[in-house]
């Protein structure tokens, strides 16, 4: 089923040091899982932009945007009162039955965890949030920690993923580099990816990248992928994981290049 | 009616989306499996969207069995987009689709602009595939040639059914951080806003020029968009880019289509086709004293 397009009331605009956060009136839209992610409407452009749900206030959606280039900028002018169409939710989210998770988000890939965690705190039922780690280019881009209280942070030249104890469930997003470490560094790790899209359900073949050895839609078969193993060393189920970039030690030739 | 651009929708991920449209046209299919193009593969510009996929697609035996019958269970109406490397790439397909009832033409794509093309003129295909099939074929064509009329006319007597008016046309974009091309191809194919003068060009002067019906396609957003396409000719409208930021769409369109017609007085989108000819062929310039 092709989930539910919206026009919706923007009810709010918050700086968040580089970011802005854009609140919005829920409507009919649910918040679905977190991971999963929505098209919004870029006012003035010919494609939506891919969104991933940063809070979901009763009533309302909350969206975490870096305005880096016309698209993000449009977005990040609406004004409350404005009205913009929203798509979703969209993909494959988070799993969440995990025994000992660990966000991990780095730059404006924070956008996702602060909904993860008042999901996975619910779930938890009043064991409290889940500990989360998150490493930002600036003190400027650190700011936006403020949305994950509690949150250990850290501001380059230390990396995010000096923080990460060993042995714990990685929710994670953030840029490439990034998630390619957290890949190599924590088996069984759900990496939230991001991909040029233009759609979001399929139509468009322009997120495809490999996975699982085969050239895939990203938006259909994540955003979340899984890193191969698992935290205790088992082997981890079989879910869709992601082929290392190009260059990483552990890449091997994949079929397609082959051909 | 109203059409999906090949490429833009994949019916079995939106079925709903696919069921909002009179005739639903899949991605390309060509001979073998395709990965496609890596990415970058798509980039926006301020006018249109660039898209490099390069026809990603299972090969037309894996197509056969695995997606030709889910497509079916769909129940829609179907044609299969045709693509190929050489006249007799495509008119094998042709022969493998012919004996399938539930497809119901064949549109040859003539035109990506991704992949290398057939040695062999849009012609030489048509009159191959036109051997190899009884299925109504439609040629699809690139609004690059400079005069598409000639090209409409040629295929017309090699056999096209119809004509699929236009593909899209190659664009460049580059990363203003970089200066380098946006797309992991450079150039890819340019879509949306920008390529509908194009395509109402293409359309107007392959009418004049060729007594096929025409799938017109190419930025149309609007009822008022695919009004003016079959306005300069075309007999049918198809979506594209546009599918991609509203699925809801073909609805849409489709009902603001019928309020365009009645504004005009005009009761189908048949009424429609072609008037702007009448229109230009009639105009008299007020006398200037």
């Amino acid at each position: 089923m092709t989930p539910r397009r919206e026009l919706l009331r923007v009810t709010g605009n918050e700086r968040v040091g580089p970011y802005t956060l854009l609140r919005t009136a829920r409507g009919g839209v649910e918040p679905g899982r977190p991971g999963q992610f929505f098209m919004l409407e870029a006012p003035g452009r010919v494609l939506p932009r891919p969104m991933s749900l940063c809070l979901a206030p009763t009533g309302e959606l909350a969206f975490l945007i870096d305005p880096v280039g016309p698209g993000t900028q449009a977005i990040c002018a609406l004004q409350p009162g404005d009205e913009l169409h929203v798509l979703g939710p969209l993909g494959n989210g988070f799993r969440l039955d995990v025994p000992r998770p660990l966000l991990v988000g780095g730059g404006i890939g924070i956008a996702p965890l602060p909904y993860t965690a008042q999901v996975l705190a619910a779930r938890a039922g009043g064991r409290g949030v889940p500990p989360a780690v998150l490493g930002f280019r600036t003190a400027l881009h650190a700011e936006a920690a403020v949305l994950l209280p509690g949150a250990e942070v850290c501001i380059e030249p230390t990396y995010v993923t000096a923080l990460i104890p060993a042995a714990m469930d990685v929710l994670a997003c953030g840029p490439e580099p990034m998630l390619e470490a957290v890949r190599a560094q924590c088996p069984g790790s759900q990496l939230a990816w991001e991909a040029p899209m233009a759609c979001g359900y399929g139509a468009c073949y322009g997120c495809a990248i490999e996975i699982d050895g085969e050239i895939k839609r990203l938006c259909i078969e994540g955003p979340v992928l899984t890193a191969p193993g698992s935290p205790d060393g088992a082997t981890a189920p079989g879910s869709p994981d992601r082929a290392p970039a190009p260059g990483s030690p552990d890449r091997a030739p994949a079929p397609a290049e082959a051909a | 009616m109203i059409l999906n651009a090949s490429g833009c929708l994949d019916a079995l991920t939106a079925p709903d989306v696919a069921q909002q449209l009179d005739c639903f046209v899949t991605k390309t299919v060509t001979p073998l499996p395709r990965g496609g193009n890596p990415p970058i593969r798509i980039a926006e510009t301020a006018v249109g969207m660039l898209n490099s996929i390069g026809l990603a697609n299972p090969g037309i035996d894996r197509f056969l069995v695995a997606n030709l019958p889910e497509l079916a269970a769909l129940g829609l109406r179907l044609w299969v987009s045709v693509g190929g490397f050489s006249a007799e790439e495509y008119a094998r397909s042709c022969a493998l689709l012919d004996g399938r009832p539930e497809v119901e033409a064949l549109e040859l794509n003539l035109s990506c602009p991704n992949v290398e093309e057939a040695a062999e003129s849009a012609a030489q295909i048509v009159a191959a595939c036109r051997a190899a099939t009884t299925k109504p074929i439609w040629a699809k064509l690139s609004p690059a040639n400079w005069d598409i009329a000639a090209s409409a006319r040629a295929v017309e007597a090699a056999g096209a059914d119809g004509l699929s008016l236009v593909n899209t046309i190659r664009g460049l974009a580059l990363d203003p951080r970089t200066n380098r091309p946006k797309l992991h191809t450079a150039t890819g194919g340019l879509s949306g806003p920008a390529l509908k003068p194009i395509a109402l060009a293409a359309v107007f002067q392959c009418r004049r020029a060729s007594a096929l019906p025409i799938v017109g396609m190419g930025g149309v957003w609007s009822g008022r968009d695919a009004f003016e396409l079959l306005a300069a000719g075309a007999t049918h409208v198809a979506l594209g880019t546009v599918l991609f930021g509203d699925p809801g769409a073909p609805t849409r369109v489709a009902a603001e289509l019928r309020a365009e017609l009645a504004r005009f007085g005009l009761e189908c989108p048949r009424d429609a086709s072609g008037i702007a000819h009448d229109h230009a062929l009639s105009f008299q310039p007020p006398l200037l004293l």
